[in-house]
């Protein structure tokens, strides 16, 4: 009698499977990872989640000095005009929270294998919910490091720094937060999936990372940017992310649909990218791990 | 009857690993590989004493397996360290997946091939049921429902509510048990997990899982190097030997040929490296690396004979008053006697050292033992912790070829040890 299994594992996987549903049936899982995230991240510390909050304060306070009053570097993004003056200290805070969770879901997402290798190397389940409670766990600190920014937002405000001028474009906030954390959950698990093989790439993260940044403008405004390089320049998906966020709060600044759009396609690209890697290697990585 | 419903499908399943490529290459390794394979000089990345065509030499784990469970059966997979029962296990589990060949599974599986999988310090007893039963596929619903049932059979109640960070291990255990007894996946694959906690749980635990096979229907995949446990809650067994599936049929069959093949693949020189009994604490601060049995060709000794032997042993970190014990274990799993020498060397880290070690198998009659060898440190509770075990680390036969016995020792009666002869100191008249 030839019967029909549920579960059928051959040696040749589809090339592409993402394991979605899979993925979906586990959720309850990825929820316990970020909860255990964050509650092994905090426990036994004295300020618990004010340390989400104190590391991005304190770059912006030095970006603020540093780059804002000591290299006197622009922080505009567009022509200045009266209107597009913001404070610096917004200014840098924005790009700062935005950066600063871009960074740390790709350094999170991208020791998946190892750091989880314990538990992968004894039972199943899809490995895509590891990299995907990293990537959500991590948006519960950039909430809060959000909520710190609304809060500088309002007192320059009510200090009469500056007028509200939320953006229309306000909708596309969540949409922006989508983009940016497929964007870092993909290239997260593209080097994941490169570390199984060749743990150097974990050496280079960091410093990787550090280069990343400077070719973003979380310390500069685009403006520093000479027009003939912009299209180059805007290949880079995280900068029409920070410059849109910002044109979100501030009401001024950079917002190029083409470029927008244009940073969606290099994101689907690695991310699409990054679960085919995953996908190919996760069924065989406990061997060479 | 009704045809029986197939569980789990094994087809044509082999499993093969690349030599010396096992563990994370770096760039640099795989480039100087590359360079010097260009100008045809040797690899400058193997081990000294590696011989060039070792390297990426393909070793078969698993060889052409196939096999199939029907629902409700407990079936046993024994095998020597190296016959690729882990292996199995791992891609039944999906851990990692075959070189060829496919696996067909009908329904849930959990696996345990180790006891409290994703168990986090920091979290509670409670929080880690979740997490443990989430892992290993349950939803949180189905936990809370199951969660009194799981805190009454793990005998932790009291504790519950405390991070697991603060347990001993055996209530760690215990509450790890539990959680995976209680899913209700129809297919269970277990590794020695019961090879630990003391006698009592054991036995609850084989109930437990006796009574999911039997009246629950559920499908057990065991593998044990207890005999004992396998003759207790199996009722089929496979023997599996150098990768190749060598006998699916009755337990006690199953068992005979494992003892048998355990001798004639005796060694004498046995590496330790990789195996480590699954209730050790994943830190490793020492670890037996090596063992060679003295002067001999094949591990044969005669009654009474001194058993001598070398034990590498790595340290870690700095390891002082380390105390080795060599229990010895019949060819059923039964402990029969232990050797013990208590405190009597230190380590720095990073060193290792060979311990010449000898014992005197005195009393112990003829037939095959396995020997499970633990170094330990005894803490200042008076408890002891175990810094690595190993079983089998090695196996060894008696035989009584100068007739020292003089008797016909009937082993099922009398036990594995012969006593100093009885004596007589007089004799009276009893008028």
């Amino acid at each position: 009698m030839e019967q029909q299994f549920k579960t059928v594992i051959t040696a040749n996987s589809k090339w592409i499977n993402l394991h979605l549903k899979e993925t979906y049936e586990y959720r309850d899982l990825i929820f316990l990872f970020v909860r255990r995230d964050f509650v092994s991240k905090y426990k036994q510390t004295i300020l618990g989640p004010l340390w989400a909050v104190i590391q991005p304060l304190l770059t912006t306070i030095v970006f603020t000095v540093i780059f804002g009053s000591l290299a006197n570097l622009t922080t505009l993004d567009v022509k200045a005009t009266e209107e597009t003056v913001i404070p610096a200290f917004l200014f840098y805070m924005a790009g700062t929270i935005c950066w600063s969770y871009f960074s740390s879901t790709v350094s999170s997402t991208a020791n998946t294998f190892i750091t989880n290798s314990s538990i992968m190397g004894k039972v199943y389940f899809p490995r895509l919910v590891s990299p995907a409670a990293s990537t959500i766990s991590n948006l519960i600190s950039f909430g809060i490091q959000f909520a710190m920014f609304l809060i500088f937002l309002l007192y320059f405000i009510w200090k009469g720094k500056m007028e509200i001028r939320l953006s229309g474009y306000l909708f596309l906030f969540p949409i922006l937060i989508i983009q940016m954390m497929m964007l870092a959950m993909g290239v997260g698990i593209i080097v994941s999936a490169l570390t199984t093989k060749y743990r150097d790439l974990a050496m280079l993260i960091g410093f990787g990372l550090q280069l990343w940044q400077y070719g973003t403008p979380v310390a500069y405004g685009l403006r520093l940017v000479p027009e003939k390089y912009m299209k180059t320049y805007m290949l880079n998906p995280m900068t029409p992310i920070i410059t849109s966020f910002r044109y979100i709060f501030f009401g001024t600044g950079y917002f190029h649909a083409g470029y927008y759009g244009m940073g969606w396609g290099s994101t689907m690209i690695l991310f699409v990218l990054g679960i085919v890697l995953f996908n190919k290697v996760e069924r065989t990585f406990m061997d060479t791990i | 009857m009704a045809e029986k419903q197939i569980m789990v499908k094994i087809d044509h399943v082999s499993k093969e690993y690349r030599l010396g490529a096992i563990g994370g290459t770096t760039l640099r390794e795989d480039l100087e590989r590359f360079h010097a394979k260009i100008r045809k000089k040797e690899d400058p990345t193997l081990k000294i004493g590696q011989k060039t065509q070792e390297y990426g030499k393909r070793f078969m784990a698993l060889k052409d397996i196939s096999f199939e469970v029907e629902k409700g059966e407990a079936v046993g997979i024994i095998g020597h360290n190296g016959a690729g029962k882990s292996t199995l296990l791992k891609l039944l589990s999906r851990v990692t997946a075959p070189t060829k060949g496919s696996i067909g599974m009908n329904g849930r599986v959990a696996s345990m091939l180790e006891v409290g999988t994703g168990f986090h310090p920091e979290l509670t007893g409670r929080e880690n049921i979740y997490m443990n039963g989430a892992i290993l596929g349950m939803s949180r619903a189905e936990i809370g429902e199951k969660l009194d049932q799981i805190i009454a059979f793990s005998e932790c109640g009291e504790f519950i509510d405390t991070p697991v960070k603060r347990y001993s291990s055996g209530m760690y255990v215990k509450l790890a048990f539990s959680v995976a007894a209680h899913l209700d996946s129809e297919i269970m694959i277990m590794d020695e997990v019961l090879a630990v906690g003391d006698m009592k749980f054991q036995q609850k635990c084989l109930g437990r899982m006796g009574k999911a096979a039997n009246s629950e229907e559920k499908t057990i995949l065991y593998v044990s190097h207890n005999m004992n446990t396998i003759r207790q809650l199996c009722t089929r067994c496979l023997v599996l030997d150098h990768g190749e599936l060598i006998f699916d049929g009755g337990v006690e069959r199953a068992i005979d040929l494992y003892m048998d093949t355990a001798v004639k693949n005796g060694s004498v020189d046995i590496d330790l490296k990789n195996k480590r009994m699954a209730h050790l604490p994943p830190v490793i601060k020492a670890k037996m690396t090596h063992v060679h049995l003295v002067d001999k060709q094949v591990p044969v000794y005669e009654f009474e004979e001194k058993l001598k032997f070398d034990l590498s042993v790595e340290a870690k970190t700095n390891i002082s008053n380390l105390s080795v014990r060599a229990e010895i274990r019949s060819a059923d799993g039964g402990s029969v006697a232990a050797g013990i020498l208590q405190e009597f060397t230190s380590f720095f880290a990073g060193r290792s050292k060979i311990l010449e070690m000898e014992l005197l198998l005195r009393g112990l009659v003829p037939g095959k033992y396995f020997v499970l060898l633990v170094i330990y440190n005894v803490n200042e509770m008076g408890t002891y912790d175990d810094l690595d075990a190993v079983f089998p680390a090695f196996t060894f036969e008696i035989q009584d070829s100068k007739h020292a016995l003089k008797i016909n020792w009937n082993v099922n009666a009398w036990g594995k040890i012969r006593l100093d002869d009885l004596k007589c100191v007089g004799e009276r008249d009893d008028s």
